[in-house]
């Protein structure tokens, strides 16, 4: 009885610190989110997404050129990262089991997994801006680029060899090479974590800022000209939050709700995709 | 106890032979896990492996269709000869996926692709690069018709597999096998993972289908053996303990190995 009722208050202790770790990270997300729609909610208006940054001491103005520039950087993020990240992951869980090539590459992407950005956004400004002569969303690219594909590899990876053996093993026993197998069998039955993966690596870069302070740096005008120097809203408010001017400051606010709206719905976007899978 | 069962096969009068077990060893890394079997495989026969847990019996289906190269570290040696033109399909030059087009395989497990219906049969013959609709259609409706399926999914080709019943899917696989026209069949222990009313669908299709292919069964459930086969070989420890007609072994086991498998006091 002793013994038993030892357990009963160990199991109420162990599930009383695990709410409380709970509660103290919900807390803080919503902490986050209030402080956000509080400062920023007001500043969501149609000039928000309609007129460009304000120079400074004018009025108004909104973030046109910035959230079109976030979203042709990430965008084209997205276009590079998918292909290589994916083909990557399926060379690491399909091909490359066992050879040493494929041991280092997963060394290699761990390690540029935890990279910091700034490491990373150094590095491309080394490669690309010093030595093309200028800023450009090109450089923003390659640098989200850079954080972004790793995170394909590894979820890519990491799904396909959630694969039963079963399945892979019925397609190889049809007849079917090795790379149909892994293309039109495997990557399709775990095609809803792969998505899930590249949504991930989305909202992982939408709010990086350290990468593109030393590729894209900035623009004050409507650009869509990606060998340019490009506006984007994690630089944007970076400068605007620090500035001594009441609309900046407004916008900032703005545009930080923004991408956390963003990343928000990127996230529930992936998980209803996974749920969905997982219970077909 | 290896030459035995060959004098044995080769005496019965006007069999033709699928294949044939020669002095076949397997190692798994270090571990040799199929020790000197020899075993012929007649045409259009049923013939079943049995066994105890970790014989050998899957092991030794594996090596027909080379399942094993998939995997780093194993070994073959000796041969199986497929006829009719007497090719060793575990020689290094002979490609595994020539072996797997001629020799097909259903699972313990049912595993159909995550795709429609119609798209697990017709996967096979796309690999094998017909791309013609009418064919198509035409091989995967004969297919479902041989697995005995077709008239339960005619309606429904484009719906996922995953949607069938166990049974159902299991019977899918067969006829994913079937589309291809193989010319041996290897079937891994196909109803264990089925209930009884299923398990009786699927032997009875296994009776069937005989007609068309010669049929190689791993099973642990020896009434099934005598139920479907028509030669039974029992294994023990990667050794073939006794081959012969199912009748035989199950009447009148020559080995007392095999007859205390078979009444129950072993295994």
């Amino acid at each position: 009885m002793q013994l038993y009722s030892r357990r009963v208050w160990t199991n109420r202790i162990g599930i009383a610190l695990s709410m409380g770790a709970m509660l103290f990270g919900l807390l803080a997300l919503l902490w986050i989110l209030w402080t956000l729609f509080y400062n920023g909610f007001s500043a969501l208006s149609w000039e928000f997404f309609t007129e460009d940054t304000p120079a400074p001491g004018s009025e108004g103005g909104g973030l046109r050129n910035a959230i079109v520039g976030s979203l042709m950087i990430v965008g084209m993020t997205t276009l590079v990262s998918t292909p290589i990240g994916i083909l990557a992951g399926i060379y690491l869980a399909e091909f490359g089991t066992t050879s040493k090539f494929a041991a280092m590459t997963r060394f290699v992407t761990d390690i540029m997994l935890s990279a910091p950005s700034i490491v990373i956004g150094l590095f491309v400004y080394a490669l690309m801006v010093a030595t093309l002569g200028g800023f450009s969303g090109w450089a923003g690219s390659v640098a989200l680029s850079l954080i972004a594909v790793p995170v394909v590899v590894r979820t890519t990876e990491n799904m396909l060899l959630l694969v039963p053996t079963a399945l892979r093993e019925a397609a190889f026993a049809v007849g079917a090479p090795r790379w149909q197998v892994s293309l039109k069998v495997t990557l399709r039955a775990v095609k809803a974590g792969v998505v899930t993966g590249i949504l991930l690596a989305i909202a992982r870069v939408t709010g990086e800022t350290a990468p593109l302070l030393f590729t894209a740096l900035n623009n004050q005008f409507y650009s869509t000209d990606m060998s340019q120097p490009m506006g984007n809203l994690p630089v944007v408010i970076f400068q605007f939050a620090m500035s001594p001017y009441e609309n900046w400051v407004n916008l900032a606010w703005g545009g930080a709700l923004l991408i956390a709206l963003f990343v928000l719905g990127v996230n529930i976007l992936a998980r209803v995709l996974f749920r969905k899978k997982s219970t077909d | 106890m290896v030459t035995e069962p060959l004098a044995q096969a080769a005496a019965a009068p006007a069999a033709a032979i699928k294949a044939e077990v020669r002095d076949l060893s397997f190692y798994y890394g270090d571990f040799k896990s199929l020790k000197g079997i020899s075993l012929p495989i007649e045409e259009h026969k049923v013939t079943a492996l049995i066994g105890p847990s970790g014989c050998g019996k899957s092991t030794l289906l594996r090596c027909f269709n080379r399942m094993h190269d998939l995997y780093p570290g194993n070994r073959y040696e000796g041969a199986i000869n497929l006829f009719p033109d007497n090719v060793n399909i575990l020689a290094r030059d002979v490609d595994p996926i020539e072996v797997r087009m001629r020799i097909g395989m259903v699972f313990q497990k049912p595993n159909p692709f995550p795709k429609s219906i119609y798209d697990n049969v017709a996967y096979g013959l796309r690999v094998r690069g017909l791309r013609n609709k009418t064919e198509l259609d035409d091989r995967v409706e004969k297919a479902l018709k041989g697995a005995a399926l077709w008239e339960e999914v005619k309606n429904r080709l484009d719906e996922v597999a995953f949607a069938m019943s166990g049974g159902q899917q299991q019977r899918l696989c067969i006829a994913r096998a079937l589309a291809t026209e193989p010319e041996l069949l290897l079937f891994d222990e196909p109803t264990s993972a089925l209930d009884p009313i299923a398990t009786g669908s699927i032997e009875e299709l296994i009776q069937e289908i005989r007609e068309q292919v010669s049929i190689l069964i791993v099973t642990h459930n020896m009434q099934q053996a005598a139920r479907v086969s028509d030669y039974t070989a029992y294994m023990y420890l990667g050794e073939l303990i006794e081959f012969g007609k199912t009748d035989n072994i199950f009447v009148k086991p020559q080995r007392k190995e095999t007859e205390d498998y078979i009444t129950g006091r072993f295994g």
